[in-house]
């Protein structure tokens, strides 16, 4: 059988192999690219894991704001 | 480092950020050299040419078969030891090992033609591979499908699981079956039957198509563990909302 016999079998099979590997490539790397890209502007707007009281704590801190100043007017 | 060191996402996230680089790059040079050691390999005294698919087609059967493994040994992790991590690596897994099985099926059915004069047969080592295609896409179907993310672990571990049958059925379909897919060849009892001029190059690209993977499943974990921390924050910034 001579070497370019079926050429075009084994260019398609490479050529399909770049095509989904690349495919892949492709669609990992703008995935990451999306999720920096939410982080930051989640970021950017002052959402954060560590950005300081619980919930909870809020409701606290806020319950005594409006109690201070509830006192205060009533001075 | 033992395993356990790496439930932590941002551990993950600080070794995957050092290592993808540097995989991605002896994973192009191995392909690069594996490539290059395929086209001077000489051609087979009955297949020809053709033969040069082989150095596509066996390590991306391998490869998804790998990746099921993978994902099994994740799921087992899921369900019964609760690494962290565990279900975030099946997820990450599950779409690179339907590609590679995607193209053992394209470049074994462009392989058929030439050799058997035709693009597909129904015998047990092509249809099984074919449902383990099928089982790809019912996992990562399973996981868009389930909101909940700890629910959609479950039920993609225990998929995975029952699937993972599907692995021994391929490796040994063209031994329990007359299949039109030839036998075993590359490890077996008495030594391979492939000429080491053909050998060599195959165990070449089997490692650049093994580095590749590793390389594309540590991008697809961390794009996973940064996916759940946007997750965390939106659901976060709806209840400060509230």
């Amino acid at each position: 059988m001579g070497a370019t016999a079926h050429l075009d079998f084994i260019a398609a099979a490479y050529a399909a192999a770049v095509i989904i590997i690349g495919a892949l490539l492709i669609w990992i790397t703008l995935d990451y690219r999306a999720q920096l890209h939410t982080l930051a502007e989640l970021d950017r707007q002052g959402v954060s894991r560590r950005s300081g009281a619980t919930r909870a704590e809020r409701t606290i801190e806020q319950a005594k704001a409006a109690a201070n100043a509830q006192a205060k007017e009533q001075a | 480092m033992a395993l356990l060191d790496f439930a932590n996402p941002a551990r993950f996230l600080r070794f995957a950020n050092t290592v993808i680089p540097w995989l991605s790059g002896v994973t192009l040079i191995v392909f690069a050299f594996g490539i290059d050691q395929a086209m001077i390999a000489p051609d087979d005294y009955q297949q020809g040419a053709t033969v040069k698919i082989m150095f596509l087609h066996v390590p991306s059967a391998w490869l998804g078969m790998l990746a099921w493994g993978v994902m099994t040994v994740a799921a087992l992790g899921t369900l019964v030891w609760r690494h962290p991590l565990a279900d975030v690596t099946a997820k990450a897994a599950a779409p690179i090992g339907a590609a590679f099985t995607l193209l053992c099926l394209v470049t074994g059915s462009l392989w058929g033609r030439p050799e058997w004069g035709t693009y597909w047969v129904w015998d047990a080592r092509l249809t099984s591979e074919l449902i383990l295609f099928l089982l790809y896409l019912g996992v990562i179907a399973l996981w868009r499908t389930v909101d909940d993310p700890s629910r959609a672990a479950r039920a993609a571990a225990i998929l995975t699981l029952v699937g993972a049958i599907d692995l021994p059925i391929i490796k040994f379909s063209v031994e329990w079956w007359n299949t039109l897919h030839q036998g075993t060849s590359v490890f077996r009892m008495g030594g391979s039957t492939i000429y080491p001029t053909i050998l060599i190059p195959l165990f070449i690209m089997a490692a650049a198509f093994t580095l590749l993977f590793f390389t594309l499943l540590f991008a697809a974990t961390r794009n996973e563990i940064l996916r759940r921390r946007v997750r965390t924050l939106q659901l976060m910034q709806a209840s400060q909302v509230t």
